[in-house]
């Protein structure tokens, strides 16, 4: 009974936590994602060792132009600096921020992410994105 | 003569009171997007337009062909499709509800236009210098909210 305490309250901590310790970029729900990438990626590549922040830059910033002309880049629509504001190449409607540390719910909703990876891919780069680049693009988001 | 007519409401007490009326009453208000999912989907690349700015018909065909939006796939679930048809089409300019009428006019019965922005009223309202067209905040005639401040609400009179 004694012994049952501590872990309990180690427990009810720990289930705190979130609230208070937890940095923007750790999140349950986009880490598990980022897990379901990863395994898709090895699946795709055995080779595949894990996710790389600069080659998520690179996928940003490389101009593709192998989509649609008004967006030949990421940049096209979420300016050079993802922790700005942006706005639809297209439409004009403003764009909130991806990086994770200005709009910390990004990458959360599977589905939504999903949408989006393929309406931008294609739309930019003229193809579909790998598992192993929309990985990439999250963790470089991840640390912005 | 007009300035009697701009003097003759300061006099009434309930000016104040009959404002909001007005203002739904008034020309450009148009019935906001009130549904969830709608708004959503429809507005997760631009602003969700108020369905009571095209036919039914319209919405119909537009739903119909999300794979090829203006050129982008724009496609989603099957649920998810008819769920925004049913309520842009129960909320259509031609809907029983009927708040869009005006601007349906010198339409064909039949007629499903898809471009808001290239219907007669829109561009007799719209004419303006190719400036305006071009301020790098607009990128394209179909962004209400550049100038419309209120778009997403219903409200267009601020021009």
């Amino acid at each position: 009974m004694r012994a049952t305490a501590p872990i309990l309250a180690a427990a009810l901590l720990a289930a705190a936590a979130p609230a208070w310790t937890t940095p923007a970029w750790a999140n349950p729900a986009r880490d598990s994602l980022l897990n379901a990438y990863a395994a898709q990626a090895k699946a795709e590549d055995p080779a595949f060792t894990g996710f790389s922040a600069e080659r998520g830059e690179a996928l940003f910033r490389t101009r593709w132009a192998g989509g649609d002309e008004r967006t030949p880049a990421c940049t096209a629509c979420h300016t050079e600096d993802p922790r700005q504001a942006g706005r639809n190449a297209k439409t004009g409607r403003p764009i909130e921020p991806v990086a994770v540390s200005v709009t910390s719910d990004r990458f959360t909703d599977e589905d939504k992410v999903e949408k989006q990876f393929r309406r931008d891919c294609d739309s930019v780069l003229g193809r579909a994105c790998t598992a192993r680049e929309k990985g990439d693009y999250i963790t470089f988001m991840k640390g912005q | 003569m007009r300035r009697l007519l701009i003097v003759a409401p300061l006099l009434l007490g309930s000016v104040p009171a009959l404002t909001p009326v007005a203002a739904l009453a008034d020309d450009d208000w148009v019935p906001p997007v009130t549904d969830a999912v709608t708004r959503a989907e429809c507005g997760s690349c631009h602003m969700a337009f108020q369905p009571a700015f095209l036919p039914a018909a319209s919405w119909r065909v537009m739903m119909g062909t999300l794979k090829d939006h203006f050129g982008d796939d724009a496609s989603l679930p099957p649920e998810t499709t008819a769920h925004i048809a049913a309520y842009l089409e129960a909320n259509a300019a031609d809907s029983p509800r009927g708040m869009g009428r005006k601007y349906l006019r010198r339409l064909g019965p039949d007629a499903a236009p898809q471009r808001i922005t290239e219907m007669r009223w829109f561009v007799h309202e719209h004419d303006f210098p190719d400036r305006v067209w071009k301020r790098p905040d607009v990128v394209t005639r179909s962004n209400c909210a550049a100038c419309h401040r209120g778009a997403e609400q219903g409200l267009y009179e601020d021009d």
